[in-house]
């Protein structure tokens, strides 16, 4: 697929040149087990260190509140379930959104089978919740709050400074998730400016590879192991470390730090083209989400003129990768539980809608050329 | 160049074998082939097994052996407005529908044509067992299947010319074990995948205890013609004319060790009517009403004409003469000799040598003028 334009960073990320690298030399060399005692494996420890500290410091946190995981699933899970099961003695009550990413919604379900009360709140046609929501729907039992950065499907960014401060002045002891996945190598986070206690990463979505994440755990939220083994990640986290992932994550994240910014600011001029050609165009469409407070790199739209599973595969037979809500075992395009959220069941917007999400390898041109087929395909 | 590869066919794919040669064969013949599963039914257990789950994942294997994109689509609806709510409907009616001429002519050659037309499709492929004629005056004939054998046309006899027209049925050429034969030379997933059998949405289970789940059953009596009662039915819709299995009961009544059939319904009195020996006279009709006649081509029909008709799947075709009316698009229909089991809710098709020119669906059979009490 040479010739393929990509726009579907949501989902993931064409991996950097350098972390290939990095984990290319690693797979070859760095075998050995960082938990032996040989020099072979003890050299591993300390890249695995360093590495720790690179994902710390990328989020304003300690090495020590660093929990290495296979990734953004694993992540929510672990905050989730574990941080719940551990507080269940001081009440059984969850607050969180109807518009999470399923990897935070199934642990929540599950919770619920398990006797805890979860409270979803519902968003606006834009997305998004409010402070306010928060505030009234917590009780006397409330012992986690877990709310998404942005919107994986519509880029909506939640006011995530504003609760974490609110939650930080109240008496009674709350754990604050976000499941950052979506937002992080892309906008600037700080765990200390939003004041979060539990914040999901992963790194496929940042152009590291595949199968690795963190779980940022604050200091003194001691919570139990997600998987028990061995006595890795500071005994919370049994299993191998996967060095190379590890080391190529690393690398992402330190390319991410390095030009941070100018990406933001390039994404962010990338999305404003594409809307202004859109606008230019003859293209029938409206802008899902709130523009004002959205991740620079996630446009979602709806297409009145055309199915967004045609739209799908029309651009996708001329090469342009994006998405549409999520596929179903047997391949069919699901009804997307944000949509239904942000529009109501019955909404156009439903089924009419598609993702276009960017990423810094992307092109003006390349935005051009797929305005004009959008153009083509929806203009009969 | 090849003017075939500006020619784009999209391949109605099922996960089976059939319909796995058709796009291998599109492909080598250098069509711009792209594969659509559709999914039609959704049968998702307690335990979030579906078997079209199963079914996508060989239709994704085989379009990367043979190399082509292939997507899913959604025909849920489509599927259950237009041919699950007639089946049902048909069944209260007491009938015998038949899905499949139902779902050629409402899903695979409207929904998913009109589907793949959006896509660019010139074309669309199915794995039918039948074949078509583009002649010089550019009207396209449904033709029977090389293979007897396998042929389909008796479940294709509602497609219009313009649906037609738009059609390829690469199989049509070829006999089952030939496609056999070049799924396995190919290596094809589905080389070896056992045929599906039955409606594709009941699949493998049991027929009664899936009707039973959307129609509520009522048993009945089951009497001869002379008010004899001779057992129990569960229910009216079960039965179908001619049907000899599962009426549970033995040879000897008045003597006769003949085997038992359903020879008719009364709907009403909620009884089904049983007679003994497979040519019971009961069983015969020699004339025939029915409607929705549509004809394959855009030919006009005179209001009476001779014409070869098969009443089932797998039947030879008898002469008949039909009284067409094509104001209403219904018909009577006389046979050269009386004919056996004619079903209501059934498909009546007309042929003429080779050639499947339409048909209709059975309404009402006749014996000496007399309608027999078929619902």
């Amino acid at each position: 697929m040479k010739d393929t334009i990509y726009l579907d960073h949501a989902a993931t990320t064409p991996m950097a040149p350098e972390a290939i690298e990095v984990m290319t030399q690693a797979l070859t060399e760095n075998y050995g087990n960082a938990s032996s005692v040989h020099q072979l494996g003890k050299k591993n420890r300390v890249l695995i260190d360093y590495a720790r500290e690179t994902m710390a410091k990328s989020i304003g946190a300690d090495p020590i509140e660093i929990v290495i995981t296979s990734g953004g699933t694993e992540s929510d899970n672990m905050a989730l379930i574990k941080t719940a099961e551990y507080y269940a003695d001081q009440g059984k009550h969850i607050i969180s959104t109807s518009v999470e990413h399923p990897a935070v919604l199934n642990p929540l379900s599950y919770l619920e089978s398990k006797g805890f009360e979860v409270t979803y709140l519902p968003v606006d046609e834009k997305g998004r919740i409010t402070l306010e929501q928060v505030k009234e729907a917590i009780r006397p039992d409330t012992i986690l709050v877990s709310v998404m950065y942005g919107n994986n499907e519509v880029g909506t960014i939640m006011p995530i400074q504003e609760i974490g401060e609110y939650i930080d002045t109240l008496e009674q002891p709350i754990a604050f998730h976000t499941d950052a996945v979506q937002a992080y190598g892309v906008v600037p986070l700080d765990v200390e400016t939003l004041k979060v206690d539990l914040l999901s990463v992963s790194a496929h979505k940042m152009h590291g590879p595949k199968g690795i994440g963190f779980l940022y755990v604050r200091e003194g939220l001691s919570i139990p192991n997600l998987l028990l083994g061995g006595g890795q990640e500071n005994e919370r986290r049994g299993g191998t470390e996967n060095i190379p992932a590890i080391l190529g994550f690393e690398q992402a994240i330190q390319l991410s730090e390095a030009h941070q910014a100018e990406n933001e600011q390039y994404l962010a001029d990338l999305k404003q083209k594409f809307i202004q050609l859109l606008a230019d165009s003859e293209v029938e469409y409206s802008i899902n989400g709130d523009l004002d407070n959205s991740l620079p790199h996630i446009i979602s739209l709806n297409f009145p003129a055309l199915r967004s599973d045609l739209m799908l595969i029309q651009m996708d037979l001329r090469g342009v990768a994006m998405s549409a809500g999520s596929a179903c075992s047997a391949g069919t395009i699901e009804p997307s539980h944000v949509l239904v959220a942000m529009f109501g069941e019955e909404a156009n917007e439903i089924d009419h809608t598609v993702r276009f999400s960017l990423g810094i390898e992307n092109t003006e041109e390349e935005i051009e050329k797929v305005v004009a087929l959008l153009e083509d395909i929806t203009v009969k | 160049m090849n003017e075939n590869a500006n020619t784009r066919v999209v391949v109605g794919m099922s996960g089976g074998v059939d319909s796995s040669v058709t796009a291998l064969l599109l492909k080598e013949q250098g069509y711009d082939v792209v594969g659509i599963f559709m999914k039609n039914w959704d049968d998702t257990d307690d335990t979030g097994f579906c078997t079209a789950t199963e079914d996508y994942q060989d239709v994704a294997l085989v379009a990367d052996q043979i190399g082509i994109p292939y997507y899913s689509v959604n025909f849920e609806k489509e599927y259950w407005d237009k041919v699950f709510t007639y089946f049902l409907d048909e069944y209260k009616k007491g009938r015998t529908p038949n899905p499949d001429v139902m779902c050629n002519k409402e899903i695979k050659f409207k929904a998913f044509l009109e589907y793949a037309l959006e896509l660019g499709a010139d074309y669309v492929a199915t794995g039918h067992y039948a074949r078509v004629r583009r002649d010089q005056n550019g009207v396209t004939h449904l033709l029977r299947g090389i293979d007897s054998n396998k042929d389909q046309t008796y479940f294709l006899n509602q497609l219009s010319q313009a649906q037609l027209s738009k059609v390829m049925f690469p199989l049509g050429e070829i006999e089952k074990p030939e496609v056999r034969a070049i799924a396995e030379r190919a290596g094809l997933a589905t080389a070896k995948k056992k045929d599906s059998t039955g409606i594709c949405f009941i699949g493998e289970r049991d027929f009664t205890s899936f009707l039973k789940e959307y129609l509520p059953a009522q048993g009945g009596e089951m009497q001869t013609l002379d008010g004899e009662v001779v057992g129990n039915h569960t229910g009216l819709m079960y039965y179908t004319i001619g049907q000899r299995r599962g009426l549970g009961i033995g040879g000897s009544k008045n003597g006769s060790n003949d085997p038992w059939f359903v020879i008719g319904k009364d709907l009403d009195k909620n009884v089904l009517y049983v007679g003994q020996g497979y040519e019971n006279e009961h069983l015969y009709a020699d004339t025939l009403e029915g409607s929705d006649f549509f004809f394959t081509t855009d030919e006009e029909y005179p209001s009476e004409f001779r014409a070869m008709a098969q009443f089932r799947y797998r039947q030879e075709a008898v002469p008949v003469t039909v009284f067409y009316d094509a104001e209403n698009d219904t018909a009577r229909v006389e046979f050269d000799e009386p004919a056996r089991a004619i079903t209501p809710g059934q498909a009546i098709v007309f042929y003429d040598g080779d050639e499947c020119l339409g048909g209709g669906t059975i309404d009402a059979a006749y014996s000496d003028q007399k309608q027999l009490q078929y619902v």
